[in-house]
């Protein structure tokens, strides 16, 4: 019976790409590693994601891009976090990323970027760690 | 100090004290006491608590969404929790109520919640009281909780909410189902969504009929509304039944008696809850021969003090 603290995470796609597989399977695994996963669907402006991220009280946000949209998108999402004073949130983004890009993604604020072939079980332990030191600026 | 800036964002309705404070009770932190402590009461007595309860897959979720807007369009502030199943097995859940409510995510005066329940059964979450509470107090008028979806005997919400509307769809079973005690008997409002699918009117009928015959005796007897959610259509009809009973329960004294049993149970919930962890600790120190009826165990270690 032992209690284990819960974190809860946002997994969300921003822009007009409609491929949720990634997403989705993300989402399963993060539940099945003991997270509470607020899915937000496809098709999301990054202001809605940040408002329901806010809303949520979210320790990380996660984004999946399967479109090339990427380098405008998720940027915007941090931009969007710290417009509503939530610039302490982390994202994490995965998808269909050329490996130049993701210089250019942590460089605008993405704290890791995930591509096809990653291990399901590093994605997990970034989205903890990322969780644990966000709660741990918190309080 | 940290509490002072949450109750801060809380009188100010800033979006994150409220997140803040509803995960600080979630997780019995103890500052909740605090944060509950300065609750404005006389927002929370006057807020109406909605509940929408029903199967997986009723169109619970989209039925809130439209009440959402309606609501909206008279300018009233609107919280919603949103409650899913957390997985027996990781603990872990995926929320996913909030997807039919996008429309509305920048919309200020909505506040929407997503909470798992945390291994409790019943079709809410422990906390469930308490964030109603912080959505009332932070100046929502109306407080829709939607329930996990439920079979027939997940009956907490009719405890928390001051209504509680019990949304079937058509082609989910026949009547029989329908005739077993449970939900159906304690519902204020049933609504018949998808009232477009076929089996929508028998459906509807059975309802009626259950609801004439299961609560003759007094005069709220459930009414029936059709609704299709996902096209908005009944939803006026539904808003004003809900307005009738809200009406005649804050009149006769209802609303106040169903209040004032629900803080009792809540005591009582919280009680257990708190003395829990000692009855493990002495099931736990006390020898294991596990001979004997368990019950009798039980009395024999409660005696002791």
């Amino acid at each position: 019976m032992s209690v284990q603290k819960k974190y809860r995470v946002l997994i969300g796609k921003p822009g007009l790409d409609g491929h949720d597989r990634g997403a989705k399977f993300i989402a399963r695994a993060l539940r099945d590693a003991g997270f509470e996963v607020v899915y937000t669907g496809i098709r999301r402006t990054p202001e809605e994601i940040a408002a329901a991220a806010v809303q949520e009280d979210v320790s990380a946000v996660g984004l999946s891009s399967l479109s090339g949209a990427h380098l405008s998108l998720f940027p915007a999402v941090v931009e969007a976090l710290e417009k509503v004073g939530a610039g302490d949130i982390p994202v994490i983004g995965g998808g269909v990323i050329p490996k130049e890009d993701i210089k250019v993604l942590k460089d605008a604020g993405i704290s890791d970027v995930f591509t096809p072939g990653t291990p399901v079980g590093h994605i997990i332990a970034v989205f903890r760690s990322a969780c644990e030191l966000q709660e741990g600026r918190r309080s | 100090m940290m509490s002072e800036h949450i109750l801060k964002g809380l009188r100010d309705r800033d979006p994150r004290g409220i997140a803040r404070a509803i995960s600080l009770v979630e997780e019995n932190d103890p500052l909740a006491d605090e944060i509950l402590a300065s609750l404005d009461d006389s927002l929370v007595d006057q807020a109406m608590v909605l509940g929408i309860t029903g199967p997986p897959g009723a169109g619970k979720s989209t039925l809130t969404d439209r009440i959402l807007s309606n609501y909206r369009s008279q300018d009233k502030r609107v919280g919603v929790i949103a409650i899913d199943p957390s997985s027996p097995i990781s603990g872990g859940a995926i929320l996913g109520d909030r997807i039919r409510m996008m429309r509305h995510a920048l919309d200020q005066d909505v506040v929407v919640r997503s909470m798992a329940t945390r291994g409790r059964l019943g079709g809410l979450c422990a906390a469930a009281g308490a964030a109603v509470r912080i959505l009332a107090g932070s100046g929502c008028s109306v407080v829709i909780i939607e329930t996990v979806g439920v079979g027939q005997s997940e009956m907490d919400i009719i405890r928390l909410a001051d209504i509680t509307a019990l949304v079937l769809a058509p082609g989910m079973g026949d009547d029989i189902q329908a005739m077993k005690a449970g939900l159906l008997e304690v519902a204020d409002l049933l609504v018949v969504n998808k009232a477009d699918c076929a089996g929508a009117d028998t459906l509807a009928m059975d309802m009626e009929s259950m609801a004439r015959e299961g609560r003759g005796k007094d005069n709220n007897k459930a009414k029936v509304c059709m609704t299709v959610a996902s096209e908005g259509k009944g939803i006026d009809d539904l808003l004003a039944a809900i307005e009738t009973v809200d009406a005649s329960h804050r009149e006769s004294g209802e609303r106040r008696m169903r209040r004032d049993k629900a803080y009792d149970l809540e005591v009582l919930d919280w009680a257990l809850e708190m003395t829990k962890p000692l009855i493990i600790e002495k099931i736990e120190k006390s020898d294991h021969d596990r001979k004997g009826d368990p019950r009798l165990r039980a009395a024999k270690l409660l005696e002791q003090e």
